[in-house]
């Protein structure tokens, strides 16, 4: 019996299926999911039962509201567990990533000496209105960060960082004077989506200057992924847990790829 | 207070002599000096608010006319006196003929100039007077309600809508908290203009301006009137507006305004004559209206590393100390900043930490110290990301720190949710309650671990200071002494908008408000 009080009997297959693809607590295919939210009303029966009723909408069968706590008078939080009823067929699906293997710094250095021959020249920046720097600087500032060394570190890399609130037009300028061989663009702020029109406004500039092939483009933040980037016409993405390594692993064999070199 | 760190005084007596040798050195150059924000400051102190029909505030209206007639330098106020004696017109109603071209300041013939100062004077002495109310009555609130003697609890509100701004903020103060910041939206330190009315479209947050000043006010003191406690409002000083926005605020009642010498220098690569001249007098300002100031030392440590760059936070809090000193901000106004930002890997972070925040109440002792929470390495994981704020919470406790802005568990996820809030303020609360008197109890080893670091940092601090005492200020920032940043004295945003003064030139608000809190 050791800490099993759950004397019904499971009413699902305990085998994994991975066409049939569920979450797990602690038994196989059971299902089992937490979330949080706030409705806008007074924190009593009737709320919670509107918290349930929501959960069930979402394919949750037998919902508990774990917790619920008044926010004001007029909105609650709720807590609220349970097994969700669908699956995914994990089988079928395809799935488009930046790369299959990041190299790390020394291999980087080691492949651009061999495959480019000089050094790469990568100019970065925050745009548009974005006042944050972190991410840029996650990726470029020598110190790099979690201990993963930035672009300024790389030997066979010339890093300039631009900073933050950089127009597009700007970084195209200093791209241009700096001879670039690579566009870094970071995001921070995506309230109402001005990520998407700030990067958007890039490439459409980079497009009508005819400028776009000079370049290897790639956008940055922790709402920005592959898939989006491509979307916008980037040629990478990079989101949260991706190090300069991922980056400069991308922009170097790209642009061998590029220059026909072996 | 009972020291627990065994700080060398020698070493804290050093670094504050080199920060106040180098805020006087700078101060001479901000005496000679003016700026267009400084002077629309002045215009709006003086009565002029409004746009004219496209959309261009008034006081720029003012500031623009004189700078292309070269009558900058003799200052607003001279210029708007004299108008004011030769019209009979109101300092708006001269903004008005200005904007719609029907006059202009450079025909206006200045028969005396101590006349035309006294004209201007008399107006200043009336808006010192309404300023002096807001005090009054902030003093007033504070008297019924009592003030809270544990940390202030501070969250930010962040919608980028003012009316929206407002619902969160009035169930955050429901929830427990003590100050409401509204966030400004992403852009406006590099506005060479404050944006006029009530505004609700913002990325990041929502736009500065009297107006919505004025309804979150409104709002904070109905709610605080309902619960009894007195709610601080927070804005933002900085950017390109500092002294525009401190008289904004001191007219609305802000309790609070995020004002730092150096920050927008750095951070904002906006010209350092242009910042160190506009940092002055909106420091006058809040003096006057008895506004806590805010720094912004915490921005070192997302820049730079928190561990090797600890000396430059220390250092940059003497700085903003002395030059809080040098514009009449008492020490009980001075919130200098820091933040817990070590990598959370780091062996014994949590011990370098408390000792970071037990120095900066040891040498700073009548100081509202700001601390700010985990933001570099929060991840998205929201689990840990909340205990890293309990962390956060423990040391702000354990030392006595008392802006408390509170960290959030979605940090790096989203603009903060109205239940986002409510857990930060959960969290905070049951610490506060729980270990309460926990740092009385605690002594620290004499030449342990958390001695020796803070006695690290002090040293290298003092270093760092006499550094830039010796090479000047404005030498240093070119050299890139602050979290690696180099910044070139003719380069950067807002440079065109210095001018140096002519001898004529007075400012009436730095004589009436500098050197005191309004009584």
């Amino acid at each position: 019996m050791s800490g099993n009080y759950n004397l019904n009997k499971t009413a699902f297959d305990t085998l994994l299926d991975l066409s049939k693809l569920r979450p797990y607590g602690d038994t196989m295919n059971d299902g089992k999911v937490q979330l949080s939210f706030t409705l806008p009303v007074a924190d009593d029966e009737r709320g919670a039962e509107a918290a349930k009723q929501l959960a069930r909408k979402m394919g949750i069968a037998d919902p508990n509201v774990a917790h619920h706590a008044p926010l004001d008078s007029s909105f609650t939080f709720y807590v609220v567990y349970g097994g969700v009823a669908h699956s995914v067929d994990y089988n079928a699906i395809q799935v488009v990533t930046v790369q299959e293997k990041t190299m790390d710094m020394e291999a980087v250095n080691a492949y651009i000496r061999e495959h480019i021959g000089r050094k790469v020249v990568v100019v970065g920046a925050s745009t548009g209105t974005d006042a944050h720097t972190v991410g840029i600087d996650a990726i470029m500032n020598r110190k790099g960060f979690a201990g993963h060394y930035g672009l300024e570190r790389y030997e066979m890399i010339e890093a300039h960082n631009l900073g933050s609130q950089v127009p597009n037009e700007e970084l195209l300028l200093r791209a241009r004077e700096l001879k670039a061989d690579v566009l870094l663009v970071s995001q921070t702020v995506t309230q109402k989506d001005i990520h998407i029109s700030n990067l958007t406004g890039l490439i459409e500039l980079l497009e009508a200057e005819g400028e776009r092939q000079n370049y290897i483009v790639i956008c940055g933040g922790a709402r920005i992924g592959h898939e989006l980037a491509k979307e916008l016409g980037y040629d990478a993405g990079f989101g949260v847990g991706k190090f300069a390594e991922d980056v400069a692993t991308f922009f170097a064999t790209e642009l061998a790829r590029r220059s026909g070199a072996k | 207070m009972l020291t627990k760190l065994n700080l060398n005084q020698n070493t804290v007596n050093k670094a504050r002599q080199s920060a106040a040798r180098v805020a006087a050195d700078t101060q001479s150059f901000i005496d000679r000096h003016t700026t267009v924000t400084v002077e629309r400051a002045v215009c709006r102190l003086l009565g002029v608010d409004g746009v004219n029909a496209f959309e261009v505030p008034l006081p720029n209206v003012v500031v623009e006319h004189l700078h292309e007639k070269g009558l900058l330098p003799m200052g607003t106020a001279l210029l708007l006196g004299a108008a004011m004696i030769e019209t009979g017109l109101t300092p708006q109603q001269i903004a008005e003929e200005l904007a719609a071209g029907r006059l202009d300041l450079s025909r206006v013939e200045i028969r005396d100039v101590e006349t035309a100062h006294a004209a201007a004077a008399n107006i200043a002495r009336e808006t010192a007077e309404r300023i002096r109310a807001n005090a009054a009555a902030r003093r007033a609130c504070l008297a019924e309600y009592g003030d809270k003697d544990a940390p202030y609890i501070y969250v930010i509100v962040a919608t980028g809508d003012i009316y929206q701004d407002i619902i969160q903020a009035r169930a955050a103060a429901v929830q427990g908290a003590d100050v409401i910041a509204v966030i400004r939206t992403t852009g406006q330190s590099l506005l060479d203009y404050v944006p006029y009315g009530a505004t609700t479209e913002g990325f990041g947050g929502t736009y500065a301006t009297q107006e919505n000043f004025r309804l979150m006010r409104a709002a904070l003191d109905e709610v605080g009137a309902q619960e009894k406690r007195y709610i601080r409002l927070c804005n933002y000083c900085s950017g390109l507006c500092m002294p525009e926005i401190a008289a904004m605020g001191a007219l609305e009642r802000l309790d609070m305004m995020l004002n730092d010498a150096l920050y927008g220098i750095l951070f904002r690569d906006i010209n350092m004559q242009r910042t160190i001249i506009d940092q002055y007098f909106s420091r006058v300002i809040n003096s006057f209206a008895g506004v806590i100031i805010n720094t912004g030392e915490d921005n070192y440590l997302t820049t730079a590393d928190a561990v090797e760059e600890a000396h430059t936070v220390l250092a940059s809090q003497f700085l903003n100390e002395q030059f809080a000193l040098l514009a009449g901000l008492a020490p009980q106004q001075q919130g200098l900043g820091h933040a817990f930002e070590i990598d959370p890997d780091v062996e014994d972070g949590f011990l370098m930490e408390l000792a970071q925040a037990q120095m900066a109440r040891e040498i700073f002792p009548d100081a509202p110290l700001k601390y700010m929470p985990p933001t570099k390495f929060m991840t998205g994981n929201i689990f840990r990301g909340h205990v890293q704020d309990a962390l956060f919470n423990a040391v702000t406790v354990l030392t006595g720190q008392k802006i408390h802005l509170l960290g959030m568990l979605t940090e790096a996820v989203h603009t903060p949710f109205l239940s986002d809030r409510a857990l930060a303020i959960e969290n905070a609360r049951y610490i506060e309650r729980t270990m309460r008197h926990l740092g009385e109890e605690i002594s620290f080893r004499e030449g342990g671990r958390v001695q020796v670091r803070a006695a690290e940092v002090l040293e290298k601090a003092a270093a760092l200071l006499a550094e830039i005492e010796r090479r000047g200020l404005f030498a240093a920032l070119e050299a890139g002494v602050f979290a690696d940043i180099k910044r070139p004295r003719d380069g950067g945003k807002g440079l065109s908008g210095v001018v140096r003064k002519a001898p004529q030139y007075r400012n009436p608000f730095v004589d009436l408000m500098k050197g005191g809190v309004a009584q």
